[in-house]
């Protein structure tokens, strides 16, 4: 049996050692296009502010680790895919073939059509080679504007603002982390964010970025010597022109993570697969996810039959010291009921989102301890029963509620 | 034979020793704030309950740790936090559906119970036999864990 990789990200690496430990004998192969052993985006934040050398951003610590699991790791770009002959053709012309191939080719940053985007003053900050460019030019009082507070902006405002530099950051939505949090809690994080010296423009929109920095509409301007986009991810899915593999946001792939097409398999960010919360199919581009995924992947590569369960989309942030979380509807739904703190004096905010007695989604900032509770709460459904209306008055009751709902006490 | 943690609420009296006894072996000073294990209250019920890691077999807080973070104590088989390689991400706080890997905001890294490397000091610290360390097989641990990976990942 051969497995075929596409993608060297935790989504594939996961993938390959699941498969090695289920399938001893078979051939494991990923093939990466990047010229550096796997490594995890998530730690390149923490390689800017200089927490870890390149070698901390490793998924995995040994430099063996591959070789003495029989996992070949190769370098290559697949152009395509040849599904009739199990056959995948890589950049430089030469083929591969497998019996079962999976597609995790993650997803790469969105570049809006702004004029100016390609000058040799803009970043993205997505791969090492991104980080290393970055800290050449990011340094101590140089000034930077980040497009971009989403989720990833944010995380990236972190480390390029204890990097010492004059930092402006500018985003399109009315408020910071706008796909992640609602309006108070979004407003907290920028309060907080200006507090510690960073300028935030939310609600407008880039006009232009120019030599010396970014041109706002309205006609404000933002000076800048280095402009670094964080504007959004889109999966990586031209290999895929030609397959036949049928694609939406992502790969469309079922609950065994199967796309349309025989032995071609999808996981991670590139995968459009079943969200838990909603029951519909979208793309979830985290890291728990793309580990999830990669694993009951593997699974159900293997032979073996794992029904995903979906995905939670969650995420954590740290933005300068104040933490924050979000986790599935935190929007709430339609008939559902909605529990809430908010105490802006010492940034803390806790939103509780029901349907019925269940819990379905959650936001919070400020308050950190043992936030992991409100995944399980979420993933199983929990019937809350009575806690459910101690919690509508007491949101942060969070952890006995979760104990006494879930545990023998 | 493994060991775990086994807790009896029932016998608890709240006295927080445990906590104590844990942030001074973890942390060198007396700060249940910095403890791995902690006590919950529930008035209604007139009842404590300490709470820590499970240790599970499969851990999410180890498959979501995007750098290899958090390997296992060959020993003890508990989930161990390796210090020099946590980047302070925080993803596996909310990996973990137990909610029992928490940051900490001091060293800009996570803690987690590690058994304390086979002699847990909640378990000694304890003066009522509500936390003690004894054979898996008794504990029940299995079945949680069985519980959890079936409810989580999907049915295999």
């Amino acid at each position: 049996m051969q497995y075929l990789i596409i993608g060297a990200g935790p989504a594939g690496v996961n993938a390959a050692e699941a498969l090695r430990r289920l399938d001893p004998d078979a051939s494991v192969r990923i093939v990466g296009d990047e010229p550096e052993p796997p490594y995890s985006r998530m730690a390149i934040p923490y390689l800017l502010m200089e927490r870890v050398d390149e070698h901390g951003t490793h998924l995995r610590e040994q430099a063996d680790h591959f070789a003495d699991r029989g996992i070949i790791v190769t370098q290559g770009r697949v152009a395509s895919i040849d599904p009739a002959a199990h056959q995948v053709t890589l950049h430089d012309g030469s083929r591969l073939g497998y019996d079962r191939l999976l597609i995790a080719t993650g997803s790469s940053p969105a570049s809006p059509p702004i004029p100016g985007i390609d000058g040799p003053n803009v970043s993205s900050c997505w791969t090492l080679a991104d980080a290393r460019a970055i800290a050449a030019r990011a340094v101590s009082g140089s000034k930077v504007a980040l497009i971009g507070a989403g989720f990833i902006g944010s995380i990236i405002l972190e480390a390029l603002a204890m990097r010492g530099v004059q930092l402006s950051v500018i985003e399109q939505g009315e408020r910071m982390v706008p796909r992640m949090m609602g309006p108070q809690a979004g407003g907290l994080l920028q309060r907080w964010c200006e507090s510690h010296g960073v300028a935030v423009h939310t609600g407008v929109s880039v006009e232009a970025i120019e030599a010396k920095g970014v041109r706002l509409a309205g006609g404000r301007f933002v000076e800048a010597d280095l402009v670094i986009t964080a504007t959004g991810v889109r999966p990586n899915l031209g290999l895929l022109e030609g397959s036949g593999v049928k694609v939406e946001q992502g790969v469309l792939i079922d609950r065994h993570f199967r796309t349309n097409v025989a032995d071609i398999y999808a996981a991670g960010d590139v995968a459009q697969g079943l969200d838990f919360c909603t029951g519909s199919y979208a793309v979830h581009a985290i890291q728990p996810t793309a580990t999830d995924h990669g694993y009951l992947a593997a699974v159900n590569m293997s032979g073996r039959v794992a029904e995903y369960e979906g995905s939670v989309n969650m995420n954590v942030l740290d933005t300068l010291g104040l933490l924050s979380c979000s986790f599935g509807r935190w929007e709430g739904v339609d008939g559902g009921e909605h529990a809430e703190l908010y105490s802006p004096d010492d940034y803390r905010y806790l939103s509780l989102q029901f349907e019925g007695d269940r819990l379905i989604g959650a936001n919070a900032v400020g308050l950190f301890q043992h936030v992991g509770v409100l995944r399980g709460l979420i993933q199983r459904r929990t019937a809350l029963g009575e806690w459910k209306d101690r919690l509508m008055r007491d949101p942060t009751r969070l952890m006995e509620a979760y104990m006494a709902t879930t545990q023998v006490i | 034979m493994q060991r775990a943690l086994h807790i009896d609420p029932g016998k608890c009296t709240g006295c927080l020793q445990c906590e104590m006894a844990c942030s001074y072996e973890n942390e060198g000073l007396f700060n249940p704030a910095k403890s791995r294990i902690k006590v919950f209250t529930f008035h209604h019920e007139g009842r404590f309950a300490p709470y820590t890691c499970t240790q599970c077999a499969d851990a999410w807080c180890q498959k979501a740790c995007p750098v290899d973070a958090i390997q296992i104590d060959r020993n003890t088989g508990a989930k161990v936090i390796v210090e020099a390689r946590c980047v302070g991400c925080k993803v596996c706080t909310i990996a973990c559906p137990f909610g029992t890997v928490n940051y900490n905001t001091a060293s800009g890294k996570v803690i987690k119970c590690d058994l304390c490397g086979g002699d847990p000091a909640c378990a000694k610290a304890c003066p009522t036999a509500a936390i003690t360390y004894i054979d898996a097989d008794w504990t029940g641990l299995d079945k949680m864990r069985a519980y959890a990976e079936q409810s989580l990942a999907g049915t295999a």
